[in-house]
C-alpha cells in the first residue's frame, strides 16, 4: 500500500508536473487535482505547487485561495490533512490564513533564481521528518514575491513554538523577516516555504543534489505508517 | 450608477520597496522635494442599485476578505457622488 499525493493545477501553475514527479520518485501515487473541482479524489495529502496562479492578479495567491478546490483543502487541512505549499502554494496558504503572515514583493524588486541554502529548523512536521533539526540543504529558489512578513508578535510566537520550519542561510534573498524561508502551522500538517524542494529530487537536474526529496519521503512514511 | 472607491495601502510599518524606488527616481527626473512615496491600489466599483448601509456593509466585507489582505494592508471605502 502506498499513499496518494494530490497536486493542484490552477491556471498559471508552473511546477505541478515536477511536484507530481517528486511524489512518484518518493514512492507515492501522484494524483492531479483541478482548481475548479471540489473533489480531492481521496488523496491523503495535497501539494500546492509553484507558479503564477491567476497571473498573481490582485496579490499572489489571493484569487486561487477562493477557488472551489481550496474550499475542500482548507476544510480538510483544518481537520489534519497534510498540505505542503511551495512558492505560489505558500502564498496561497497565507492568503487562506492556514499559515500566518503574508508574502510581499522581494525587497530588491528583482525576480530571483538561484540555488539556495536552507537550514531545516523543525524536523517534526509531516513534511520534514526525514530531515534532522539543523540540517542544511540546498534547493532552487525562484520568485518575485518571496518576502515573508508578519507582525512582531506573530514572529515571536512562531519562534517560541518552533514553527519557523526553514531559514535562509548565507544570504537572505528577498528581505524575509528573521530570514524565514518557511513555516508550519501549530499541528505540523500544513507547511509552506518559498524555495522549491520538488526541483531537487534527481541528481541530473536542479542543484545536482537530491536535498528536496526528503519532503516527499517524509510525508510518505507518515501516511503509510499511519 | 453610483461609484464606490476602495483605496488599499500597505500598513505604515510594512516596507514598500516599490514606493521607495519611485521616490528615488524622482530627483533624477527633475521632481524635487518629495520625501517619501507609498504605493497602493485603488478599486473603482460601479454599484448597481442604491448605495445604502447594506450595500456599504457588503463592500466593506468584500474589501476585508478579498480586495485587501488585512495582515499587511489597510483599506478605506469612499462613496463618490
Amino acid at each position: 500500500m502506498t499513499a496518494r499525493i494530490g497536486v493542484v493545477t490552477f491556471p498559471g501553475t508552473l511546477d505541478d508536473q515536477d511536484a507530481l514527479r517528486a511524489a512518484r520518485l518518493a514512492g507515492a501515487e501522484p494524483v492531479s487535482l483541478w482548481h475548479r473541482d471540489k473533489d480531492l479524489k481521496q488523496v491523503d495529502a495535497v501539494v500546492l505547487a509553484g507558479g503564477f496562479s491567476y497571473g498573481d492578479y490582485l496579490r499572489a495567491g489571493a484569487i486561487s485561495r477562493f477557488s472551489p478546490v481550496m474550499e475542500t483543502i482548507i476544510e480538510q487541512a483544518k481537520a489534519g490533512m497534510p498540505v505542503l505549499g511551495i512558492c505560489n502554494g505558500f502564498q496561497i496558504l497565507t492568503e487562506a490564513h492556514l499559515l500566518p503572515g503574508a508574502m510581499l514583493r522581494n525587497n530588491h524588486l528583482h525576480f530571483i533564481c538561484r540555488d539556495q541554502k536552507l537550514r531545516v529548523e523543525n524536523a517534526e512536521t509531516a513534511w520534514t521528518s526525514d530531515y534532522s533539526a539543523g540540517q542544511e540543504i540546498e534547493v532552487p529558489l525562484k520568485n518575485m514575491d518571496g518576502r515573508y512578513v508578519a507582525d512582531e508578535r506573530t514572529l515571536d510566537e512562531l519562534e517560541a513554538e518552533g514553527r519557523v520550519a526553514f531559514r535562509y542561510l548565507d544570504v537572505n534573498p528577498n528581505g524575509s523577516l528573521r530570514d524565514i524561508a518557511g513555516i508550519t502551522n501549530a499541528a505540523g500538517n500544513v507547511v509552506g516555504l518559498m524555495p522549491h524542494p520538488e526541483h531537487a529530487v534527481e541528481p541530473l537536474i536542479g542543484t545536482g543534489k537530491t536535498d528536496g526529496l526528503g519532503f516527499f519521503t517524509s510525508i510518505l512514511k507518515k501516511l503509510v505508517n499511519a | 450608477m453610483a461609484r464606490v472607491v476602495v483605496d488599499v495601502m500597505l500598513k505604515p510599518e510594512i516596507l514598500d520597496p516599490q514606493g521607495q524606488a519611485v521616490q528615488r527616481a524622482l530627483p533624477r527626473l527633475g521632481f524635487a522635494g518629495i520625501a517619501d512615496v507609498r504605493q497602493g491600489k485603488r478599486f473603482e466599483l460601479e454599484v448597481e442599485g442604491p448605495v445604502d448601509d447594506a450595500a456599504l456593509a457588503r463592500i466593506h466585507e468584500m474589501a476585508e476578505t478579498f480586495l485587501a489582505n488585512t495582515v499587511i494592508e489597510d483599506f478605506v471605502v469612499k462613496v463618490e457622488s
